[in-house]
């Protein structure tokens, strides 16, 4: 065949890949303002879902994840750390660093089940604090990785000043490597926080979902993504449009943070 | 004497930048000798020799202005390659004016598949006229006793100065009628240098050399031209002899005196 | 110097957390197997296609041969029409795009990656399903729609990840088969191409496991009907979706199953993930 010929249908081919890719973005996005414009009103905001409001599922999500936060941040930043800056390239160090790169990709749902074996069964139901669990191990790899990359772009250099200032490995971590990858741990943590709000999966059996407000993280838990499913599911206009509201509010949240952490890492890669 | 490149008030952009990289350049290449691009870093002088396969073409945005002047073998008909638009034309041009860049660059195959590469682009099919043209680059390049045994390694496995050599049988097993060369020995140790010199002196017998150096006694070894170039003006451009035994200008002489650079 | 021991420890700690979760998720997930593995073994249960609870709604006869299926052959579904497109919209992103359309083409596809799969749920539910039965006939909630939409899912991962390998040729290798006179397509299939392709099969790989165990989107998509795909456009169930589907209301034996099916789905995209990483996309620092 014609070479000339050959390269025009070719990067005609990928033009057109890049140009579906788009559109569908393009149309879940058209599809989510549409349904979600149709479907949201005040009304959605100040009741709970008892009332085919969603109030008590967002806050409920953003109570899960948020807590979930609270433990998997610290706990991944640590392990991060250990693996930087004391463990390094030993054994023990890889061992984790690699295990830990395979969980990030572990089926979300196992991690699901999991907590339902031990948070579940043995306190007798589902309840919040499971949930807050399931959560929390999706996210520590993640945060482990970001941890783990981001120490790695600090030059060493500046460990070296600070341990020859008399500052102890521990300061030296605490007040001049961390606050060098600020930005980068920031960002990590936010894309981490937008990747287990927008999660289901693990929810399912965890915290379940609960039709009334509820702060207590012992029995069984609004989520807005579970609701998200057994509305979409359940054979009701007015389910459906709640769904689709749902739907158009979590996807403006979770795009909005992957916007907002673009923004915030973009100066710091310019210098 | 005849022409191989001429360009005629040559001038060339970069996206995004106000000011031109080359302002009216006018230097006459001729056929069968070598001659040199000397400068300081930033002068311009890669991007002129990058004009004339237009390899700048591979990214988009750039602007030329003037004309390149392409002669045929007999030094008589000239294309302005400027005018090229069409992807066959640069296909074309490029397999008519070859290039060695700074760092040897061996692409992810065989020994025997580096050099047949381009012949197979162009056409050619036939395995014996590949094999047969593939020894005579080899040879050319100084390249083939060593290689000879394990034509179906990856080239990968080279030294750096017989992958630089490699480069070079690739490029010459096209027959082109110009060989750019972009410092073609700044990654290299002092004797595969000098291999690659000796090589480039008697390349010169079939084609046409142009080269860019920072190493100035590399152009005042090689060399039957030179061209001095200062933030984008061609400063100075004679015989080699006069470029650096005699030179005119001021700058040329303080930079070729190591006053500056 | 007790905080420079404390935070170490903590540090240390923290990291033996890590280790500790992964093996706690292997023997949790065998111990409420354990039944079900007595009561099957392993290759009768992997070729055993019935799913039937018994009569007292605690015993019965189980069989993954059916979700197990459907979990390949969705995935398999969206690997074949993802490859092609991920590899398009890579070659895009490193070879064709103008500057001014990398960045934004770029971010779009990282969103794609970004939103939550039951969304990519409730579009293929309410949406796409529905369009592809109108082509293709059949029902709307099919393995094909559920293959379709999983690598509709997947495809900003691949190309992505794609594009990075991609991205790592050095720029003069390019320049130089282009001044051979190469094509464009040529500089890609004979420089590119083989300079990332490890790279690029790893992000394959990768994708694959991502796809066998996404849960929301096919919950939604493919039936989750406990039977045979008798041809594209029926529905049928995948490990997860068998999950989530009758988890809740499952008896002891019917669990213990479940649990049996999550730890064989989770030792899968435990070693297709570990292929990925440590053969095909390890880092040469």
């Amino acid at each position: 065949m014609n070479r000339l010929l050959l390269n025009k249908i070719v990067i005609t081919l990928s033009t057109l890949a890049a140009l579906m890719g788009i559109s569908f973005l393009l149309w879940i996005l058209v599809t989510l303002s549409i349904r979600g414009y149709h479907s949201i009103d005040w009304h959605i905001f100040t009741t709970d879902l008892v009332n085919n409001g969603l109030r008590n599922v967002i806050i409920g999500q953003f109570i899960l994840a948020g807590i979930a936060t609270v433990i998997g941040v610290p706990v991944g930043m640590m392990a991060g750390i250990y693996l930087r800056e004391y463990g390094i390239n030993s054994k023990f160090a890889m061992i984790v660093r690699n295990l830990s790169d395979v969980m990030m990709s572990a089926p979300s749902i196992v991690i699901g089940i999991f907590v339902y074996g031990i948070f579940v069964v043995p306190f007798g139901g589902f309840n919040g604090w499971a949930g807050v669990i399931a959560l929390a191990i999706l996210m520590i790899p993640i945060v482990v990785s970001t941890t783990d990359s981001m120490l790695s772009l600090v030059p060493q250099e500046l460990r070296e000043a600070g341990i020859a200032l008399g500052a102890s490995k521990a300061q030296v971590i605490y007040k001049i490597v961390l606050s060098a990858a600020k930005i980068g741990l920031i960002t990590g943590v936010l894309l981490a926080f937008a990747r287990v709000i927008g999660e289901t999966a693990p929810l399912l059996f965890t915290s379940a979902n609960n039709n009334f407000f509820s702060f207590g993280l012992s029995n069984q838990y609004p989520s807005l993504t579970v609701s998200i499913y057994h509305l979409a599911l359940f054979p009701s206009q007015t389910s459906q449009n709640l769904a689709w509201a749902g739907s158009a509010i979590l996807t403006l949240l979770v795009l909005f943070i992957n916007l907002i952490t673009r923004f915030i890492f973009k100066p710091r890669k310019q210098k | 004497m005849k022409l191989a490149i001429q360009t005629k008030d040559f001038s060339f952009t970069y996206p995004k930048t106000k000011e031109a990289t080359l302002k009216g350049i006018n230097i006459p290449i001729y056929a069968n000798k070598v001659t040199a691009l000397i400068g300081p870093s930033g002068c311009g002088k890669s991007t002129l020799l990058r004009s004339c396969n237009r390899i700048h073409d591979v990214y988009p945005g750039n602007s030329y202005d003037g004309e390149i002047l392409l002669y045929d073998n007999n030094g008589e008909k000239a294309e302005n390659i400027l005018q090229y638009k069409k992807e066959n034309d640069l296909i074309n041009l490029r397999q008519r004016i070859g290039m060695i860049f700074q760092k040897p660059t061996p692409f992810p195959m065989s020994i025997k598949d580096n050099i047949t590469y381009g012949l197979k682009l162009s056409g050619i099919k036939n395995k014996t006229e590949l094999l047969d043209r593939t020894e005579i680059a080899l040879k050319g390049a100084a390249l083939w006793e060593e290689v000879k045994d394990r034509l179906n390694n990856s080239a990968m496995g080279l030294s750096g100065g017989q992958q630089q050599r490699l480069c070079i049988a690739r490029a010459v097993a096209l027959k082109p009628q110009v060989l750019l060369f972009d410092e073609p020995t700044s990654a290299l140790d002092p004797i595969s240098t000098a291999s690659i010199e000796a090589l480039i002196s008697e390349l010169k017998n079939e084609l046409t050399v142009l080269i860019v150096t920072h190493n100035m006694q590399q152009a005042s070894r090689i060399s039957d031209y030179t061209g001095f170039m200062y933030l984008g003006d061609l400063v100075e451009y004679d015989v080699t002899e006069t470029i650096f035994l005699n030179p005119k200008e001021k700058k040329t002489e303080d930079y070729i005196t190591g006053r500056f650079g | 110097m007790l905080f420079n021991r404390f935070f170490r420890g903590l540090s240390h700690t923290s990291a033996w957390l890590v280790l500790t979760i992964l093996f706690a998720i292997i023997i949790v997930l065998f111990h409420y197997s354990k039944s079900a593995i007595g009561d099957f073994g392993f290759f009768h249960f992997i070729t055993n296609s019935k799913w039937i609870v018994g009569n007292d709604g605690n015993g019965g006869n189980f069989g993954g041969l059916i979700p197990i299926l459907g979990t390949f052959l969705s995935s398999l579904i969206a690997m074949v029409f993802a490859i092609p497109i991920a590899m398009g919209i890579a070659i895009f992103l490193t070879e064709i795009a103008p500057e001014f359309l990398k960045a934004p083409v770029g971010i779009a596809v990282e969103l794609l990656a970004a939103i939550p799969s039951i969304i990519y749920g409730m579009w293929g539910l309410f949406y796409f399903g529905p369009l592809l039965q109108s082509w293709f006939g059949g029902q709307s909630n099919s393995l094909l729609t559920a293959g379709v939409v999983l690598g509709i899912m997947v495809i900003p991962f691949m190309a992505a990840l794609s594009r990075d390998a991609m991205n790592t040729t050095p720029s003069v290798l390019v320049e130089s088969a282009y001044s051979m006179g190469a094509t464009r397509y040529e500089v890609i299939k004979d420089i590119v191409f083989p300079f990332a392709k490890k790279g690029i099969i790893g992000s394959v790989i990768l994708s694959l496991g991502r796809a066998l165990g996404e849960t929301m989107a096919v919950a939604f998509l493919i039936g989750g009907v406990f039977r045979f795909p008798d041809s594209l456009t029926s529905a049928t169930i995948s490990i997860p979706v068998l999950i989530a589907n009758n988890f809740g209301e499952a008896g002891n034996l019917q669990l213990s199953a479940m649990f049996y099916m999550a730890l064989i789905l989770f030792i899968i995209s435990f070693f297709t993930i570990t292929i990925a990483k440590f053969y095909f996309l390890r880092k040469t620092d």
